[in-house]
């Protein structure tokens, strides 16, 4: 792990670009899959489909295939983007599925009665959503959300692969130069995830217990 | 339905063939002769005595690099590596049928010699000084060098002092893309996972070059000469020799490679080897001298 240490520059520099990469996707996965998962749920038909084929399509793709399709195929269409933009869109698209699945079983957690109640009351189907059911539905589908992130954490390293220098790629470069410490960079860059994903699910403990209720 | 599934069938099965035959058209055709070799020959206790009683070889090589080691539908991998793994075995009295090709990539080939998941590795491997600490290399049997490939109607890039504020591709962790790093900073260096990508992005027009040893270049190059092509005719701008790597410290077994290596340098199954496989597209070198450290 000494030369991780002589080349912390460089660490620093992917480790960053690994959380970037991590928070803005997950916050974009976070509102698509919100609304996404909305949409399942909808009264109109149409809605319903669409995010039906979106989430079965993402969900069951492989990920470097996404990033495939946003790095070499949108390019060639006329549509280029900067690498480091084509992996927070291929991010983004793939785990704002899995947001859905994970926010859609929350939905599905909240008493019927909750719904009717607000239909009574004479609210919309979307305020009977955002005010009434998705408050509720979060706090079930917390710890499978965090799941989600967690995974999404990780998945960034196929990122390395398409031209983003993120701890994978940095991994893959340093064994090259440092062939005879190859254990110590690979345990250092497992540590470095390590060291972002126990505090979300520290993080998702926390927000457990805070919005815990009884039913 | 069963009219169309069955045809359907009967593609797949004319398709697999054509490959399979396709496949078999370089070196399956004429292997490497095998040597009568008794085990008890070999010094007691030598590695060679433990792998010709064994009757078989784990060999690392690479299974995605054109030429020298690619796999093929069978999963068997073909190419100059291969050719060159196959007469190591062949001087043990292995045959061809009993190597075991286990694929390696560039980051796992000194764990998988140490941890003794392969006995060697023939995969494209450059000796150096820092590898040499944690394992040991006969040969080279090969010296390639970094080389550059452009789109074949690009006139910009004449060689290695052309590439100021040019974007040129390679593969992360690699010594072409570190030598790069070190040397031009001057271009912008790109980096994908696998030489495919790479050329992906050169075809594309995302990338201006794409660098690396100029016999993965080569690979390319003849698999799409509408499109690409060698600056300078693979024109190389370093050494790189491939070598052999077996376990460090294990100076018996490195001597014996070295040996087979330099009979078959001297009978012609080296040329020959070259000749069947990186040949088709590549001048047969003069066999390098072997570094006997």
């Amino acid at each position: 792990m000494g030369s991780l240490l002589a080349e912390r520059d460089m660490l620093w520099d992917a480790f960053t670009t690994t959380l970037t990469l991590a928070a803005i996707s997950g916050l974009i996965a976070l509102v698509v899959g919100t609304i996404v998962a909305g949409m399942r749920v909808s009264p109109y038909v149409p809605l319903r489909t669409l995010a039906t084929v979106y989430t079965e399509f993402l969900r069951n793709t492989p990920l470097t295939i996404v990033f495939f399709f946003y790095v070499f195929v949108t390019p060639s269409m006329g549509f280029t983007f900067d690498y480091k933009v084509a992996a927070i869109i291929a991010l983004s698209c793939y785990t704002s599925a899995f947001v859905a699945e994970a926010v859609r079983s929350g939905i599905n957690s909240v008493s019927l009665g909750q719904a009717e109640a607000a239909r009574s009351l004479g609210m919309s189907f979307f305020q009977n959503l955002t005010i009434v059911v998705l408050p509720q539905a979060f706090r079930t589908a917390i710890p499978p959300l965090i799941n989600v992130f967690i995974a999404l954490v990780k998945n960034t390293s196929v990122a390395g692969a398409f031209s983003v220098f993120e701890l994978f790629a940095m991994s893959r470069r340093m064994t090259n130069v440092y062939s005879g410490d190859v254990l110590g960079i690979l345990a250092g860059v497992a540590l470095c995830y390590l060291i972002v994903c126990i505090p979300l699910g520290q993080v998702a403990g926390h927000l457990e217990r805070k919005v815990a209720f009884a039913r | 339905m069963s009219t169309s599934r069955r045809l359907f069938l009967t593609g797949t099965a004319g398709a697999a063939a054509t490959l399979a035959l396709a496949a078999c058209g370089g070196g399956d055709s004429e292997e490497p002769e095998v040597a009568e070799v008794d085990a008890s020959e070999f010094p007691e206790g030598s590695t060679m005595a433990a792998l010709a009683e064994a009757g078989s070889i784990t060999i690392g090589t690479k299974f995605d690099q054109p030429l020298f080691g690619q796999a093929g539908p069978d999963g068997d991998p073909a190419g100059f590596d291969v050719e060159i793994g196959k007469i190591i075995a062949g001087a043990l009295g292995i045959a061809a049928d009993d190597i075991e090709w286990v694929e390696t990539v560039s980051a796992n080939r000194e764990p998988f010699i140490e941890n003794g998941n392969v006995d060697i590795v023939v995969a494209t491997y450059t000796i150096n000084d820092e590898r040499k600490e944690v394992v040991d290399f006969a040969g080279p049997y090969y010296v390639a060098g970094q080389a550059l490939m452009v789109a074949a109607d690009n006139e910009d890039i004449t060689g290695e002092d052309s590439l100021d504020g040019k974007t040129v591709a390679s593969v992360e962790g690699s010594t072409p893309a570190q030598y790069m790093l070190d040397n031009h900073p001057e271009a912008e260096l790109q980096t994908f996972d696998t030489y495919s990508n790479c050329v992906t992005a050169l075809t594309n027009g995302q990338v201006d070059a794409v660098t690396t040893d100029n016999v993965i270049l080569a690979g390319f190059v003849a698999a799409d000469e509408e499109n690409l092509k060698l600056v300078n005719d693979g024109e190389t701008f370093t050494e790189e020799p491939y070598g052999i790597g077996l376990a460090l410290g294990d100076d018996e077994f490195r001597t014996f490679i070295n040996d087979t290596l330099q009979a078959a340098y001297d009978d012609g199954t080296w040329a020959a080897a070259w000749e069947e496989t990186a040949g088709v597209v590549l001048p047969t070198p003069e066999p390098p001298e072997i570094d006997r450290y």
